[in-house]
């Protein structure tokens, strides 16, 4: 089994987000750039079909020079090889056109993308993928199995999960749940060290358009100060709860 | 020239979301001078979406449909869509609309916004403002296609009454084999317990609670609110609670119109997950905890001797106001 997890290059969950440029761009500025999370427990999924059977793994980035330290990571993790597609990801479509090009011409039974990059949360990506190569689609994926070209899938749905039966090839959208946080790796040094001689193709982009872009950010209004109450003035709360929110 | 939305149903019954994006699509209808089409699936009596300003219906009702196929679902959307030639169509944020939107997109070479709050700012050329980083920020989008597809951000809008006059209209797309290369097996799901996608009110616990076996009061106080319960990500990693009830930024997103939460410190990656609820309460003992800095209001002091009194008020409260 081909396996092509797709790697968005993000902020760490716990950067300050600033812009600049007149707001027209994402401040890089100290900004620790990490694995999309919802991709790493797809990556994470990958290794563990590679190391249970026998699967081969590429991961896939689309985007400049600079997210090749978190291809690297991916590679130190357990990847056998890494793409980088050299284009700005300018948009989920444009993305998901460079993707389709190389799922066809790799051959991959099995691409597994995040469900959503925790940048720009667009949620498009795996989606527009599918679409646009006409496979199996399964989103929210929270379990995965794959038995010959038979795979069962659990999806999150809201308020529980549903099991879905289909078959290779197959895009999944993940998330948490394909694999937990505990049975996510920190890369050791020797996976480190073969990291750097395992191979990263650099691929050119196919001509595609953007359909959408992102041409202004704004960050929410400064909050007022919480309004406090001593714990023996539960009423106080109830009251304003009622009265002034009016949310019960 | 209409406007499409796919008004959500389940068990024949409209969600709220779906009412919510009617009134929306109403409020954008106007601005551009046309008409609100709604597609259903199996919904049963579609008669309520007047009360929000849709125009017509187009109603498929097909046994095939039965359970959620994305492939089968997204065609029917963009059949609908091609029918009445419209350029704009709407869905909402429930997993099941976000599984849709990007295929119902590309089926209908449409750009395609998620996340959206706020009406459009301008509508040539066409830019929505959008929830991005994990609600610590807003992204302008502008939409460059002739098509265009929009996902509203749950709760961001609200549900407005505005009557109309309801075209009801069957509608029997083709829908072909190749469509169900996924098939549902079987749902899980809770019954009787509210939905953190559901909830209006959402109370959540965090490891200030000290144990799994704490939990009975935040069930109560739950309870008492007609509220979901959830909790924050070390609490679901230590394995106190379902993983199903994480909520953040790795987890599930919350937009309640009250978010309370008790013995959470408020990590970044929490308050990312939570931000979009209209009114958010804290109750923790550590009066520098991060929560406070984004709670409307708040209580410094022992959970489990305010949660407890707090119940008891909120039980009185609805007694007199039932």
């Amino acid at each position: 089994m081909k396996i092509l997890v797709c790697i968005s290059h993000v902020p760490d969950t716990t950067s300050k987000i600033n812009f600049s440029n007149g707001d027209s761009e994402f401040d890089t500025n100290g900004v620790q750039f990490v694995i999309n999370p919802n991709d790493e427990f797809g990556l994470t999924r990958a290794i563990w079909f590679q190391e249970q059977q026998g699967a081969n793994v590429t991961v896939v980035n689309v985007g400049g020079a600079d997210t090749e330290p978190t291809l690297r990571k991916a590679l130190a993790i357990g990847a056998n090889e890494a793409i980088r597609v050299n284009a700005a990801p300018t948009d989920g479509f444009f993305v998901a056109k460079q993707l389709a090009e190389v799922v066809k011409n790799g051959g991959y039974d099995l691409v597994i993308a995040g469900r959503e990059s925790l940048d720009y949360n667009g949620g498009m990506v795996p989606g527009m993928l599918a679409g646009l190569l006409g496979y199996n689609f399964v989103n929210s994926c929270i379990e995965l199995k794959v038995d010959g070209t038979n795979a069962t899938v659990a999806r999150e749905i809201d308020g529980g999960k549903e099991i879905v039966a289909t078959s290779l090839p197959l895009i999944i959208g993940g998330q948490k749940g394909l694999v937990e946080e505990k049975d996510l790796r920190i890369p050791n040094m020797r996976g480190i060290m073969t990291a750097r001689t395992k191979a990263l193709t650099i691929l050119e982009p196919v001509s595609a358009e953007s359909n959408t872009k992102a041409v202004k950010f704004e960050k929410p209004a400064p909050k007022s100060a919480v309004k406090l109450f001593s714990a023996d003035d539960i009423d106080g709360l109830v009251n304003a709860l009622h009265n002034e929110a009016k949310v019960i | 020239m209409s406007i499409l939305i796919y008004a959500e149903s389940a068990e024949g019954k409209f969600k709220k979301v779906a009412f919510e994006l009617a009134s929306y699509a109403k409020k954008v209808a106007e601005t551009l001078g046309t008409t609100v089409t709604a597609v259903t699936v199996n919904a049963g009596n579609v008669s309520d979406l007047s009360k929000y300003g849709v125009d017509k219906v187009l109603k498929v009702n097909s046994e095939k449909l039965a359970g959620f196929t994305a492939k089968a679902y997204a065609d029917v959307i963009r059949q609908a869509a091609e029918k009445e030639n419209v350029k704009l169509v709407l869905l909402s944020s429930t997993t099941d609309s976000l599984y849709l939107a990007p295929l119902v997109a590309v089926a209908l070479n449409a750009g395609y916004a998620s996340n959206v709050v706020g009406l459009p700012l301008s509508t040539s050329p066409f830019q929505v403002k959008r929830n991005a980083f994990s609600n610590k920020a807003f992204n302008i989008t502008e939409i460059a296609t002739d098509v265009k597809v929009l996902g509203l951000a749950k709760n961001s809008y609200g549900v407005f009454e505005n009557g109309s006059s309801l075209a009801e209209e069957d509608f029997s797309p083709a829908i072909g084999e190749n469509d169900f290369g996924v098939k549902v097996q079987s749902v899980e799901k809770a019954s009787g317990k509210v939905t953190i996608a559901d909830a209006e009110i959402v109370v959540s616990g965090g490891r200030g609670l000290k144990g799994p076996e704490n939990w009975g009061m935040l069930e109560e106080l739950a309870g008492v609110l007609g509220a979901a319960t959830a909790c924050s990500k070390p609490v679901s990693d230590l394995g106190w609670r379902p993983h199903t009830e994480h909520v953040g930024q790795t987890g599930k997103p919350v937009a309640a119109n009250l978010y309370i939460a008790i013995g959470i410190s408020g990590a970044i990656q929490h308050i990312a997950g939570i931000n979009s609820s209209k009114v958010k309460v804290v109750i923790n003992a550590d009066a520098d905890a991060p929560f406070f800095k984004v709670a409307d209001y708040g209580i410094v002091g022992d959970a489990f001797e305010i949660v407890p009194k707090l119940t008891q008020k909120l039980k009185e409260f609805k007694a007199q106001n039932s």
